[in-house]
C-alpha cells in the first residue's frame, strides 16, 4: 500500500488570499494547518496565467510551448502525456472532480470528450480519459453540458437563475455588474450553499473516495471552479466579509493619477486596456473599461472572493475528514494550489491577461507530505513552478518521472532547492485573437521578475518589464530601460532565452474562444 | 476596441482531383458524412438544418452552390448569430492535387472561432473520408482569427 494523493486546485486564486501567506480577508484554517504541517512555497509560478495552458502544464508536466496549448481555446491533444495516466498504469485509481478545462468549453458539436462525457456518465468510453477513470466535471455556473450543470438543471432548476451568466448574448465574457457597487461579474445569488459548486465538488469527491477499497492507492484531482469570476457565492455566506470594511489592496493605487502614471511606465498594452481601447484577450470582458473601476468595486470583489476562498477551505476540510475516517490520514499527501492568479484591483485592473506580475503569477502552493513520510515542515523561498507538480506526484507514488516531464520534484526545503538547481521559473504568454497578438516570455530569478516582449500588435519586440521584488514588491517601477539595471537585465534575458523549452510541432490550432 | 465580427480560414491540400473533393463537400445533404460533430442533416430547398453532436438543431440557408466555381456558401440563421457566412472553395492546383479552403465569418466574433474550429477538424477528417492523402507535411493550415471591428 502506497501514499494516496489528494491534489486540490482552485481557479484564479491569489497568493495573498490564504491566511498562511499573510492574507487578512479570508479565514483558511484548513490550508493554513496543512501549510504548518507541510511545505509552504513562497515563490510558485504558473507557466501560463490562463486556464487551459496552465492546467495542461499541470497534467503533462510540460511548458505550454512544449505541450502546445499556447492559449485558451487550443485543445490539449487527447493523446498528450498525462501524469494521471502514469499513475494509473502504476496501479493508482484516478479521478478528476470539478473543473478540467483541457478542452474548450464552447463546443456545440461535442467534439471534445470533456463536454460529451457528462451525457453518458462519469466513466469515459474506453475506460480512461487522459488517465482518469472517473470524471465528474463542473465549471463556473450552471450553463453547459458538464455534470454539475446537468445535475442542477435536473434537480434544482429553480436555482439556475441565481447564478451570474458568465458569458453575454454575444458569447463574450459578460461585463454586466451587480451587487452593491455594480462591479462586473458580481451578482447576488440566492442559491443554497449545499448545492453551490464548491460543496458539490467536495460531495462528489467524497462519493468517489467512498467507492474505493481501504487498501487501494489513489490520485484524486479535486478542482474547485472558484474563486474565479463570476463572484456570485451563495448569498447566505456573503455576510462573512462586509465589503465596506475591506481595506483596499496594497496593489491598488487609489489615486487615479498615480495609478495611470504607474501604468504608463509599463508596455503600452497595459494602459490601452485600462482605457478600454485594446482588449487583447478573451478572458476579460470586452465591453468593460478598467478605468471605470471604483474603489468600492475593488472592495466588493475582494470581499466576495474571500467568501469563495473560505467556502473552498471548508469544503476541503470535509474531504480531509472523510479521508481520515477511511484510515488514510497517515498515508495521504495533500497538494493545494491554483492554476493562476487574479488582478483583483492591482493597478486598477481585474481578471487576467498578458500581465506578468505577482497578481497573476505568484500562486498559493502548499504540499503536506504524508505524515508517514516524516518530512519536516518547511518554507521554500526558491522559485518553483506548476510544471514541477507532475514529477512530484510521481515521486510520491514511488515512480521515476518519465523523461517527457520537464520540471523537477518539488524541493522539501531551501537547501534541497539549492542542491537541485531551483534557481528560476519561467512563464509565457501567447495570444492571437481578432487581429491582436501579444507574446511575452518571463523569468523570475533571484529577486527579479523580467519579461521580454516579442513583436506583436502593440509591441515592436524591444519592450520589456523588469522589477526588483526586494525594493518594489508591488512591481510599480519598471526598470527595463533603467541604465543602472542594464547588466542585470541583459543577464536575465540571456538566461531566459537559454532556458526556453522545445516547441510543439506542428503548432496546435485555436479551435474556440475558451 | 472590440471586434464584433470574426473571420477564420482553414485549408487542406488533397492528393486528388478537385472534382473528387467537390463531389462530397459541395453536396449539401452529405455534410454529416465529413463534418465531425454534425450527426444529422436535412435539406429542403435552400434550407438546411443540421443537428450537432450536442443535439442542437442549427438552421442554415444555402447561399451559393456553384459546381463550376466549386464554391458552396451558407449562412447559419440561428438567433445566436447576428451574421454568419461559411464559404467552402475547392481549388484546382493543376498538379493532380486540390485545395479545400473553408472560411468562416461571424458576428458575434466568438462564434467564428467555434464554427471555424469545428470546420478545421472537418478538413482534417476529409482525407480519411475521401480515401486520399493530404499533401505535404503540415498540410492543414489555418489563417486567422482575423477581425473586422
Amino acid at each position: 500500500m502506497g501514499r494516496k494523493i489528494l491534489f486540490v486546485t482552485t481557479d484564479q486564486q491569489r497568493y495573498d488570499t490564504l491566511g498562511c501567506n499573510g492574507g487578512i480577508l479570508s479565514r483558511t484554517p484548513v490550508v493554513d494547518r496543512l501549510a504548518g504541517e507541510g511545505i509552504r512555497f513562497e515563490r510558485a509560478h504558473p507557466q501560463s496565467v490562463v486556464c487551459m495552458p496552465s492546467r495542461s502544464t499541470i497534467l503533462t508536466g510540460q511548458y505550454p510551448t512544449t505541450h502546445g496549448v499556447w492559449m485558451n481555446g487550443v485543445p490539449l491533444p487527447v493523446d498528450a502525456p498525462s501524469v494521471a495516466d502514469v499513475l494509473h498504469r502504476a496501479g493508482y485509481r484516478t479521478a478528476l472532480v470539478g473543473k478540467a478545462h483541457f478542452e474548450p468549453f464552447l463546443d456545440p458539436f461535442f467534439r471534445f470528450g470533456e463536454n460529451s462525457l457528462a451525457q453518458t456518465g462519469t466513466e469515459p468510453p474506453g475506460g480512461l480519459h487522459r488517465g482518469f477513470e472517473h470524471l465528474e466535471m463542473a465549471t463556473h455556473g450552471t450553463v453547459g453540458p458538464l455534470h454539475y450543470a446537468r445535475w442542477m438543471m435536473a434537480e434544482h432548476p429553480e436555482a439556475l437563475g441565481g447564478f451570474y451568466p458568465a458569458l453575454d448574448a454575444s458569447l463574450q465574457v459578460n461585463a454586466g455588474g451587480g451587487g452593491d457597487t455594480g462591479a462586473p461579474q458580481v451578482k447576488v445569488n440566492p442559491v443554497d450553499r449545499g448545492i453551490y459548486h464548491t460543496d458539490w465538488v467536495a460531495d462528489r469527491t467524497i462519493a468517489w473516495l467512498d467507492t474505493l477499497g481501504a487498501d487501494e492507492d489513489w490520485f484524486c484531482w479535486m478542482s474547485f471552479p472558484d474563486p474565479h469570476h463570476p463572484w456570485d457565492p451563495p448569498e447566505s455566506e456573503v455576510g462573512r466579509v462586509d465589503w465596506r470594511e475591506v481595506p483596499l489592496p496594497a496593489g491598488y493605487p487609489e489615486d487615479r493619477a498615480r495609478r495611470e502614471a504607474i501604468l504608463d511606465g509599463k508596455p503600452r498594452h497595459w494602459r490601452l486596456w485600462y482605457d478600454g481601447t485594446l482588449v487583447s484577450n478573451y478572458e476579460a470582458p470586452a465591453d468593460w473599461v478598467p478605468a471605470t473601476l471604483t474603489a468600492d468595486q475593488v472592495r466588493e470583489v475582494n470581499a466576495r472572493n474571500a467568501v469563495e476562498c473560505e467556502l473552498i477551505d471548508e469544503a476541503l476540510g470535509r474531504v480531509l475528514s472523510r479521508a481520515a475516517e477511511r484510515g488514510w490520514g497517515d498515508d495521504l499527501d495533500v497538494v493545494f494550489t491554483t492554476d493562476h492568479g487574479e488582478l483583483q484591483g492591482d493597478f486598477g485592473l481585474l481578471f487576467k491577461g498578458p500581465y506578468h506580475v505577482d497578481a497573476l503569477m505568484r500562486l498559493p502552493l502548499v504540499w503536506r507530505p504524508a505524515p508517514s513520510s516524516s518530512t519536516p515542515p518547511a518554507v521554500v523561498t526558491r522559485p518553483v513552478g506548476l510544471v514541477d507538480l507532475a514529477p512530484t506526484f510521481c515521486a510520491i507514488a514511488g515512480i521515476e518521472p518519465p523523461g517527457w516531464m520537464q520540471g523537477g520534484t518539488l524541493p522539501v526545503d531551501d537547501p534541497d532547492a539549492d542542491e537541485r538547481g531551483f534557481e528560476r521559473v519561467l512563464t509565457e504568454w501567447d495570444s492571437e485573437l481578432f487581429g491582436t497578438d501579444v507574446h511575452l516570455r518571463t523569468i523570475m530569478r533571484d529577486h527579479w521578475v523580467c519579461t521580454a516582449y516579442l513583436p506583436g500588435t502593440s509591441h515592436d519586440g524591444s519592450e520589456g518589464e523588469l522589477y526588483d521584488l526586494e525594493d518594489d514588491p508591488l512591481q510599480r517601477a519598471n526598470r527595463w530601460d533603467d541604465p543602472a539595471c542594464r547588466a542585470v537585465r541583459d543577464d536575465l534575458v540571456a538566461d531566459l532565452w537559454d532556458h526556453q523549452p522545445p516547441a510543439h510541432t506542428p503548432r496546435l490550432a485555436l479551435e474556440a474562444p475558451v | 476596441m472590440t471586434a464584433k465580427r470574426g473571420s477564420v480560414r482553414h485549408q487542406v491540400r488533397l492528393a486528388c482531383a478537385p472534382d473528387v473533393a467537390w463531389a462530397l463537400v459541395g453536396d449539401p445533404p452529405r455534410v454529416h458524412e465529413w463534418f465531425p460533430g454534425i450527426v444529422a442533416c436535412t435539406v429542403d430547398g435552400d434550407v438546411r438544418v443540421i443537428t450537432t453532436g450536442s443535439g442542437l438543431p442549427m438552421p442554415e440557408r444555402l447561399v451559393t452552390v456553384d459546381p463550376a466555381l466549386r464554391r458552396l456558401q451558407y449562412r447559419i440563421t440561428a438567433p445566436l448569430f447576428t451574421e454568419h457566412l461559411g464559404t467552402i472553395d475547392v481549388l484546382d492546383l493543376e498538379d493532380g492535387t486540390s485545395l479545400v479552403v473553408y472560411g468562416t465569418d461571424a458576428d458575434p466574433a466568438a462564434l467564428a472561432l467555434v464554427i471555424g474550429g469545428a470546420a478545421r477538424a472537418a478538413l482534417a477528417h476529409l482525407p480519411e473520408v475521401l480515401g486520399v492523402d493530404a499533401v505535404g507535411p503540415g498540410n492543414l493550415r489555418s489563417v486567422g482569427p482575423g477581425a473586422v471591428p
